[in-house]
């Protein structure tokens, strides 16, 4: 168990500055993406083996991510997307909406639209992390955004 | 204010909009950076309207209005922070409005990137790790690592080449599963799908489907939209690129 603790943290850090190299982050920021990446994707394993669905862990992990990704921000005075883009990336369901449009291609109609609903379930629950974390650092910016 | 230094000033504001949008930026973003440079220069009340693919923005009290059009759009975090960095500059007044202009001119040609071979290991560092928390098995580390830097090669020569959109993750996700089969066939691997899904990593628009999903929820219902269709188009490529080889090898 804590073998696989470890080996997922440091995949998670690995994948995360991987994902920040190809889309450009500044050479300065690549260590902390990499911690916000580990953070995010920590919290999601490991409230994963506890079994309780899928959705809640994304909404944590979103939610440790975008809180840890805002205090670094403001410590580096970086942009905050600069940050949480590449840490999400273990998160995201890229590789579900994958198996969708396989699915639909293949002509397995049932199994592609378990997966779309399972992409369109992911990213609200990432979104809604998000904003969660919106309302702890910042109440006032969630209405001046709109 | 004349009115040399209006247009000056709607120009820089709509250049530093553009260069953000077409970075992946987040909307609110945009238009607060946008709406900041025009408070510095001393106009208070700027109107923004921006969407995907092109914005607006006019200077009220003095009947000026501009339009920029905004043809790609991809994820570029320097720049982000370059355009970020030069608007608080041009806020703690250490430029002017001309060279804040400039500078933009500058840095919507010229950044500077990762070299390729750097991006590939990222790529193959991507799909192994992914693969592995994914849970996959160890067997398939070596092969999902070669296919997926095989396959972001691929995908950022034909996006240098060729200017046909989506193209370039089909033609990626085509080599990877063709990669892929070819792996398998000869026994080194054991899964086909895990090492096909770490390889897609590096190109599945995960983040721009949550991005979209966060724009429509932050009340940017049109970018939401865009972003989200573009995103849908990106992976019905990558995974028609992949459904082929299912079709005619596995």
């Amino acid at each position: 168990m804590w073998q696989q603790f470890i080996v997922q943290g440091v995949f998670s850090y690995l994948a995360t500055i991987g994902f920040g190299i190809c889309s450009n982050v500044p050479r300065r920021a690549l260590h902390v993406c990499g911690l916000t990446g580990l953070t995010g994707w920590l919290v999601y394993w490991s409230l994963l083996q506890l079994e309780i669905g899928k959705m809640l862990p994304n909404l944590a992990g979103a939610f440790a991510l975008a809180l840890l990704s805002w205090v670094i921000a403001r410590r580096h005075k970086i942009p905050v997307i600069i940050v949480n883009i590449p840490g999400l990336v273990p998160l995201v369901p890229g590789g579900v909406a994958y198996r969708a449009v396989r699915a639909f291609a293949l002509g397995n109609y049932p199994l592609g639209i378990r997966f779309t609903v399972q992409v369109l379930m992911i990213a609200g629950a990432i979104a809604v992390g998000f904003m969660l974390a919106q309302l702890v650092t910042s109440p006032g910016q969630l209405r001046r955004q709109k | 204010m004349n009115e040399k230094r209006q247009a000056q000033l709607l120009t820089t504001c709509l250049m530093a909009g553009r260069i953000m949008i077409e970075s992946g930026s987040e909307m609110y973003r945009v238009e607060d950076t946008m709406r900041r440079i025009a408070q510095n220069a001393g106009v208070m009340d700027s109107h923004i309207f921006t969407t995907p693919t092109g914005l607006f923005m006019s200077l009220p009290t003095y009947d000026a209005v501009q339009i920029q059009q905004v043809t790609s759009r991809a994820i570029n975090l320097e720049k982000v922070d370059r355009v970020n960095a030069l608007s608080r500059q041009f806020a703690d007044h250490q430029i002017t409005l001309t060279v804040l202009s400039q500078r933009l001119a500058v840095l919507d040609h010229d950044v500077p990137y990762f070299p390729l071979w750097l991006q590939v290991i990222a790529a193959a560092v991507v799909s192994c790790t992914i693969m592995i928390m994914f849970g996959g098995h160890w067997i398939d580390f070596l092969p999902s690592a070669v296919v997926g830097a095989a396959g972001y090669t691929v995908f950022y020569l034909v996006r240098e080449q060729l200017s046909v959109s989506f193209l370039s993750e089909f033609l990626a996700a085509f080599t990877i599963g063709l990669l892929a089969w070819i792996f398998i066939s000869l026994h080194f691997g054991r899964s086909l799908d895990m090492i096909i899904i770490g390889a897609v990593m590096p190109l599945v628009p995960g983040v721009a489907i949550t991005n979209a999903v966060r724009d429509m929820l932050a009340g940017h219902l049109l970018t939401g939209i865009v972003r989200g269709i573009e995103a849908l188009f990106s992976v019905s490529a990558i995974g028609i690129g992949i459904a082929l080889v299912f079709r005619f090898f596995a």
